[in-house]
């Protein structure tokens, strides 16, 4: 089990919180009503991290045009002083979403064996009707300033991202962060991936589960897909049963005033079919939180399947080496012995124009003996480098696994919350329309 | 002029005291005017001839008229019950239709056995209800459902269409039963009970087609007329009318919406629960959540399917028949004004040739008569004879009239209170059991959603884990 350390966070902005039963801890420090995550981090330890606002602005662009863009306000507070009761001041600073790309990317490349967490996605998609599309819609900004604040939470609660430079100063220092990033040469290296992983190629022998890893990232993005598709149509439908119902509450009206007895109740009910009506509103204001968490976990299925490409691309490279310490050793021996196995072109030409001198022989089997040098050495570090890609990966491969069956089994759990609060809210309103029209 | 024959006091429930019940002249109570002995005279109010056959059974029925408020909703006083079921489909060489089972159990002594069972197709009621329009012309007949409904390609003989048809009718039959004239009706009794040979016979035998059409064309001619002086309620009745019409319009139209928006609400939901199912083949731990809450979501999906069938089977019927029946009241108050225009167009004529008969004396007929040979005494003796005579047959027809006319308003006050209540019944509890139908829809969802919580906070408990809420 994890150890863990109790750390302060709000409820609103680390929606999947929860607490295990745990023998280790002092709880004399706890403040009741307050959820407490469980996370072994190292940061989370030392500060609080939140995105508290968003706003406009505006400036120029790379290409010297206008644009309009929003920035996140990122607040961060040391914990302890908190827990000693004085209220330090916060530190914050405004990033953009590019930046927070930016230091994804960044910690993509180089913790390749890791699942790193995704950010809210960047347009509107599985919108239904009501929901705009529109980036600058306000709702749509505070449901990413909530993604991003998660993504920070997460990051900062992963056990091997959460102590990087980078992540520290992308929440502390505001000035110079995206040179200092760019200083890392990540980029170089982030570009040669890319190449290499978007190129095919065929590994020998796949790591059988890695390989049921990537199958599982592809069908978890296509089924939540799915399942984004149909709740946003279904969204759409339900809002439409709802609403029609308003048109009751105008024509009971109406109707009343033409009426004698019947009139009071006929009024009356009319109200409560407008506030059915109007109640779908909240219902699916709701539902769309969970949406967005379902939408996070398709997005670490991205992440999971690009990580597999990852290990993929590790063992291929390794596989390359070791076939080539292989032709290279073949070749030594053919030298040493005189006979040709192997078809080379050194051989082909050496008996076309004659065999080399032995100086020439000897000074080849000394460049290949460097080679091999070279490449035992090379077959060694990719070696190493394998395992301890296939080492971290897995030890992140469960704790992902983990986070993902108590996360979304939280977020099932809250679907069905949100079902029995809509069907107690249709009792009343029935119920209440079931009194007035017994007045008719 | 006869004023205070009739008692207006009509929903006040006092019978005996003033009403013309029949032609024995026992009314009682009127002024000396030479006028009286029209009154004893002749039957009554109308000009058919099968009507007056009507009207002599329903002699007793026309006091009971004025009893409306008392006798309705006393099921212990129920007399006769009528049940339409059974469709059935009968295929000839000329047509294909449908006949429903009519079935008759009552107590009432004018029928020879106290159970009927016929068969019965939607002409035979288009006919009964004819008769009844006919022989009262503003009382209020319960509509039928209609001849046949072109949208939503339903075929005449899909099954929801029969039956609700069938159910139509059988409201249709139970209405015209509970009405205090109209199931005292010979005709009524006749498609009651009469074997289908004997019901053909008997509907040959009605107002032939041109005496209908002479009476049309009066009632167009009479229309075109207008009326000058219609009294203030029935003015207010037709203002109700007109409003109540667009707001009972407008009600169907939003409940059909509402099940149209359902049912797509429902097709859509249809694809959840198979993608959570789809998903939990994929997952280890999550794999039995994810079954239960797409075993929920069908469940939920079957119970918002009979949601809309009810709405579709108990609202939407109820909702269309008082669509049909503003129709019907404008009908009833159209033919009560073509009465009135008629009265008032009769008024005028007698009005003229009496004015012509005192006018009449001088010159020109004088002229004429020594014209012919004979003196202007006997001429003018002769005209007066003439005047006398003519004025007398349109006093006669005017009074006749003038009775019809008042007992056209009368029957149309009360069965306006009558048709206002009946009215208010039916919708209140349409509405209040549609309340009722959704509240138990959510209380269904509700118990399966619970269900799951329950299912997942055990299997919490079990892990250490607690949930939030």
């Amino acid at each position: 089990m994890l150890a863990c350390d109790y750390l302060v966070c709000t409820q609103a902005s680390f929606p999947f919180c929860s607490l295990f039963v745990i023998h280790k801890y002092d709880t004399t420090n706890l403040t009741p009503g307050i959820i407490y995550n469980i996370w072994d981090t190292s940061l989370l330890k030392k500060m609080e991290i939140s995105v508290a606002e968003a706003e406009k602005r505006t400036g120029k662009n790379a290409v010297n045009m206008q644009e309009t863009y929003t920035v996140y306000l990122i607040e961060t507070r040391p914990v302890d002083a908190a827990s000693e009761g004085t209220n330090p001041a916060l530190d914050s600073l405004w990033r953009r979403y590019s930046e927070f790309e930016l230091l994804r990317n960044y910690l993509l490349v180089t913790y390749p064996f890791a699942v790193v967490p995704p950010l809210p996605e960047k347009r509107a998609e599985f919108v239904w009707h009501k929901l705009s599309a529109d980036n600058m819609d306000p709702d749509f900004v505070e449901r990413r300033r909530v993604g991003l604040e998660n993504f920070l939470l997460r990051v900062a609660s992963h056990p091997v991202l959460s102590s990087d430079k980078i992540f520290y100063l992308f929440l502390t220092e505001e000035n110079g962060w995206k040179e200092t990033v760019f200083e890392t040469g990540f980029q170089a290296k982030a570009d040669s991936r890319l190449k290499a992983l978007n190129a095919t190629f065929r590994v020998k022998n796949p790591d059988k589960r890695f390989a049921e890893m990537k199958h599982y990232g592809d069908e978890l993005q296509s089924v939540i897909s799915q399942l984004l598709r149909v709740r946003a149509r279904a969204a759409d439908r339900l809002y439409g049963v709802y609403k029609v119902h308003g048109n009751y509450g105008r024509v009971f009206s109406e109707w009343s005033a033409i009426e004698k007895e019947m009139g009071d109740g006929l009024q009356s009910a009319g109200h409560h079919m407008d506030a059915y009506a109007a109640s779908v509103d909240d219902i699916l204001e709701e539902e769309e939180h969970y949406a967005d968490q379902l939408k996070e976990y398709l997005f670490y299925a991205d992440a999971l399947r690009y990580m597999c490409r990852k290990h993929e691309l590790t063992q291929y490279e390794l596989e390359m080496a070791v076939q080539d310490l292989t032709s290279k050793k073949q070749q030594q021996e053919e030298l040493a012995t005189g006979t040709i196995r192997t078809f080379s072109l050194k051989g082909m030409t050496s008996k076309l124009f004659g065999q080399e001198t032995p100086e020439q022989r000897e000074a080849k089997l000394k460049m290949l003996e460097t080679q091999i040098e070279e490449g035992e050495e090379q077959v060694k570090e990719r070696n190493a480098e394998c395992d301890e890609f296939v080492k971290s990966a897995w030890v992140d491969i469960e704790r992902f696994k983990e986070q993902k069956d108590h996360d979304l089994r939280e977020s099932l759990i809250s679907y069905a919350i949100m079902q029995i609060s809509m069907c107690k809210k249709g009792i009343q309103v029935w119920n209440n329309a079931k009194e007035c029209f017994n007045k008719m | 002029m006869s004023g205070s024959v009739v008692d207006n006091t009509v929903s006040s429930g006092n019978s005996s005291a003033a009403i013309p019940t029949d032609i024995s002249g026992q009314i009682l109570d009127l002024d000396e005017d030479d006028d009286l002995e029209v009154f004893s005279k002749d039957t009554t109010l109308t000009d058919g001839s099968s009507l007056n056959a009507s009207m002599q059974t329903s002699s007793a029925s026309m006091i009971n008229q004025y009893k409306f408020e008392e006798e309705e909703e006393d099921a212990d006083t129920k007399d006769i019950f009528v049940t339409v079921d059974n469709p059935e489909s009968h295929v000839t060489a000329i047509e294909t239709y449908i006949t429903y089972r009519v079935e008759t159990k009552t107590t009432r002594s004018e029928f020879d056995s106290s159970e009927f069972e016929v068969r019965r197709r939607y002409q035979d009621f288009l006919w009964l209800k004819g008769r009844l329009e006919e022989a009262h012309p503003t009382l209020i007949v319960h509509p039928l459902p209609e001849k046949f409904v072109m949208k939503g390609m339903v075929e005449r003989f899909n099954e929801d269409f029969i039956e609700t048809r069938r159910s139509a009718l059988h409201k249709f039959l139970n209405k015209i039963a509970e009405h205090p004239i109209f199931s005292s009706s010979e005709d009524f009794k006749i498609f009651l009970t009469a074997g289908s040979g004997e019901l053909t016979s008997h509907k040959k035998q009605g107002p032939g087609f041109l005496s209908r059409m002479g009476e049309t064309v009066k009632a167009v001619a009479a229309a075109v007329r207008g009326v000058r002086s219609r009294p203030q309620e029935f003015t207010d009745m037709q203002e109700y009318v007109e409003a109540f019409s667009q707001k009972i319009s407008s009600i169907d139209k939003v409940t059909q919406r509402i099940v149209r928006e359902q049912k797509e609400y429902l097709e859509e939901l249809k694809e959840c629960g198979p993608t959570y199912a789809l998903w939990s083949q994929s997952e280890e731990e999550l794999a039995e959540p994810l079954k239960n809450v797409a075993g929920c979501v069908d469940k939920c999906c079957k119970e918002t399917d009979e949601q809309v069938k009810h709405l579709n089977d108990h609202l939407i019927p109820v909702l269309h028949e008082y669509v049909l029946c503003a129709d019907t009241l404008k009908a009833v108050l159209r033919r009560r004004d073509n009465i009135q225009a008629d009265f008032e167009a009769k008024t005028e004529a007698l009005a003229t040739k009496k004015a012509d008969r005192d006018a009449d004396s001088k010159v020109l007929s004088l002229a004429w008569g020594s014209l012919v040979g004979r003196s202007p005494e006997e001429v003018k003796q002769q005209k007066q004879q003439k005047l006398k005579g003519e004025i007398k047959e349109m006093r006669d027809e005017l009074d006749k009239t003038e009775d019809r006319l008042e007992w056209a308003n009368n029957a149309l006050k009360s069965d306006w209170t009558r048709w206002q209540k009946g009215m208010r019944t039916d919708l209140r509890s349409a509405f209040i059991d549609t309340a009722e139908r959704n509240v138990s829809y959510y209380e269904k969802c509700l118990a399966v959603w619970e269900s799951f919580l329950q299912s997942q906070r055990t299997d919490a408990e079990g892990n250490g884990n607690v949930d939030f809420s």
